[in-house]
């Protein structure tokens, strides 16, 4: 059999493949984040905390109101979505003429809290979420078991991660969009409604970070700390791939969790630390990060 | 200056007038310390609920006692960070009078509060934390380590696991200082039977996705797949591996560390015919499901690990052995504590050991089917019970220094 670094190939394939799984949770998540900091110029830290919120929609519908899977996909981001619309008109949008550290630590301690009074309520071992009748078991690909499930995960977050980028960047509300972050005067005097928009722009990017979380919850637990332990990374993400930028969000979320993949094969301690790595030497070289644009 | 003088002038006095027995109770109050991993990956396994464990053996000390002993119990989060840890036990010991420090989950933790208490004089009562070092060569005279350790672990389950045929193995483990002590003390118990070790792999703690490690483990095509990681990470470990279609493939998994609460998190259908070893399961007597659930009803319904199960038992024992010393002086209370028998409605009659070892049976459970369960938290089976003398490391195998030898 060949090999590359003393690794069979065939065993690399389903390192890569799993390496892409993780990367569409990263390109999911960024996504929202790079959505509302593009947009808004909001460092939005809740965002691990609603990504758990979905999760747990997703597990309360089930429990309590018996609504499957894809129901779940479809109520929780709406439902996490309006918590998000509710904030913003409450608390950030006073926020928008200070500094952005207020903003970050608005987010921050609203996560804290909302996770907080989960584990108060649910515990910190999580709850079991059971993978749809319809992708349980998996194929055999020769190099590799692949779980229906984790197909559809990749396939769902392309899709969801391209059809966003066309919307924001092709589209003519991804126009006024674009335009009422540049200048928000002169949008407003064309006569679009820009509080409006950037309301519901947040909305939209928390009910991104929810669909993640109901994508998530058959492969994780269900527990309030699951958003908290992958934030960090999704932010490093951000980073790498350049603030605010969505291509740089999809297209460094997936290439991480490649890069991630294969550093659990050679070298599996430094799998945590190495995209920390990554994004202190993509941050020397380039500050605005690989997409972004200097201001 | 002055006024400080005259203010321990004044608590000297009342401390001489409030009766012989707390003549030597440094400022009138035991304080009992409960740290731990109140908000992160172990909070469900000690958490709130051990400072829960450790009321309920102030209270019922103190139901039986004369003494008239004043007792005071704070908790704290070391947030699985051992410097995080050490800042609260320094903190404790010097400046809030904090005179035991208990449960203390997290082996790098607990090594790092053992060495500091052991400097100051002070006690502390492990419940949480697994590594068996704290009896070995890093033994201490002001640590007991309470309930389980690596080395119960492994003899308990490796050695099970390999006299029934499980004899390849493949280890995954949690790369800090628990699971590595996990996985040397099960590697050994697995050599010594007979079994062969093909390959480990070290995954960050606390981690999230364990496909890719759990790929290298089907691909080394050993018949077991060590678990050596607790909590968070074995529920997802476990939990991957059935997604992944690892154990339809033949191979098992063994649990080393399994608790209770990740049982319950695991939901039956999932952890069904796991194998592995604890100390305590509330199920065991009468005795044991009178004090669960009176637990339970104080801890959100939520049933006990045996880590707080230990946290309760370690107090009361740490409270009977204050009394009987007349001080609350670390060293000399821990030593009292080894010379006196133990005895509680949880573990039973025991005992501790010089090395600081305390001895109780340990049990070999399997997790119930679904449909042999009554209902929440009626979750094991007790396939063999191994009695105090055999569960636990022979004391002068440990290489702890206070041994004799």
């Amino acid at each position: 059999m060949d090999t590359i670094f003393g690794v069979p190939t065939q065993a690399l394939f389903g390192q890569l493949l799993i390496g892409l799984i993780n990367g569409s949770f990263y390109a999911l998540l960024s996504l929202g984040l790079a959505v509302i900091f593009g947009l808004l110029n909001i460092i939005n830290f809740t965002h691990g905390a609603q990504y758990m919120l979905g999760a747990f929609t997703a597990y309360l519908l089930l429990t309590k109101a018996g609504l499957g899977y894809w129901w779940a996909l479809l109520i929780a981001p709406v439902a996490v979505g309006i918590t998000g619309i509710l904030i913003e008109r409450l608390l950030l949008s006073h926020l928008y003429k200070l500094d952005h550290l207020y903003g970050l630590l608005l987010t921050f301690g609203l996560a804290l809290i909302i996770q907080g009074v989960f584990r108060n309520e649910f515990g910190s071992s999580g709850q079991p979420y059971p993978i749809p009748p319809q992708l349980t078991g998996g194929q055999n690909l020769g190099f590799m078991f692949l779980p229906n499930y984790r197909a559809w995960v990749i396939v769902a977050s392309l899709v969801v991660c391209l059809a966003t980028w066309f919307m924001i960047e092709r589209t003519k509300l991804g126009g006024y969009l674009r335009a009422a972050t540049e200048n928000p005067a002169l949008v407003q005097a064309f006569g679009v409604n820009v509080p409006r928009m950037i309301t519901l722009t947040y909305g939209f990017g928390v009910g991104l970070a929810a669909l993640a979380g109901v994508m998530a919850a058959p492969i994780y637990q269900v527990s309030p700390q699951m958003g908290a332990d992958l934030i960090i990374v999704v932010f490093a993400v951000v980073v790498i791939g350049g603030m605010g930028s969505i291509l740089g969000a999809i297209v460094t979320g997936f290439g991480l969790g490649l890069i991630e993949g294969l550093t659990k094969v050679f070298y599996p301690e430094a799998s945590n630390t190495v995209i920390f790595i990554i994004m202190a030497i993509v941050l020397l070289l380039r500050p605005a990060g690989l997409f972004g644009r200097e201001k | 200056m002055e006024r400080k003088l005259v203010s321990t002038l004044v608590a000297a006095a009342f401390a001489g007038l409030s009766g012989p027995a707390a003549a030597q109770i440094s400022d009138g109050v035991v304080k009992i310390g409960v740290m731990n991993d109140m908000s992160g990956l172990y909070a469900d396994i000690a958490g709130p609920g051990s400072v829960v464990a450790a009321k309920m053996a102030v209270e019922d000390f103190q139901k039986t006692s004369k003494s008239g002993l004043k007792v005071e119990v704070v908790g704290a989060d070391h947030q699985n960070k051992p410097d995080v840890g050490s800042n609260i036990a320094r903190q404790w010991y010097d400046v809030d009078k904090v005179d035991v420090i208990v449960d203390v989950p997290t082996s790098s933790v607990a090594l790092a509060v053992n060495q500091i208490t052991r400097d100051k004089g002070k006690a502390f009562l492990v419940s949480g934390a697994a590594t068996s070092d704290l009896t070995g060569k890093a033994c201490s005279p002001n640590t007991i380590h309470w309930t389980y350790d690596t080395w119960m672990l492994a003899n308990g389950t490796g050695n099970a696991i390999v006299k029934t045929g499980g004899d390849t193995w493949f280890f995954l483990t949690a790369d800090y200082a628990f699971g590595h002590a996990l996985e040397r003390d099960t590697e050994a118990a697995v050599v010594k039977g007979g079994g062969k070790v093909l390959g480990k792999v070290r995954h960050p703690f606390p981690g999230t996705d364990f496909s890719s490690f759990l790929l290298q483990a089907q691909a080394s095509k050993a018949k077991i797949i060590g678990l050596a990681n607790a909590g968070g990470d074995t529920i997802n470990s476990i939990k991957q591996a059935s997604e992944f279609g690892i154990t339809k493939g033949g191979q098992n998994l063994a649990g080393l560390l399994v608790f209770i609460t990740d049982v319950h998190g695991l939901g039956l259908q999932t952890a069904q015919g796991l194998i592995f070893t604890e100390t305590f399961y509330w199920d065991l007597n009468d005795q044991t499901r009178e004090w669960s659930r009176r637990f339970a009803a104080q801890n959100g319904g939520r049933y006990p690990s045996m880590v707080q199960a230990g946290v309760y038992s370690s107090v009361l024992h740490y409270l009977k052995a204050v009394e009987a010393a007349k001080t609350d002086d670390g060293t000399k209370v821990i030593a009292q504590m080894k010379a006196m028998p133990t005895d509680d409605p949880l573990f039973g009659k025991g005992s501790i050991r010089a090395d600081g070892r305390k001895i109780h049976p340990a049990y070999l459970v399997e997790v119930k089917k679904p449909s042999e369960s009554k209902g929440p938290y009626d979750y094991y089976k007790i396939r063999a019970t191994i009695p105090a003398d055999q569960a636990f490391r022979p004391i002068d195998q440990g290489d702890c220094p206070l041994v004799k030898k």
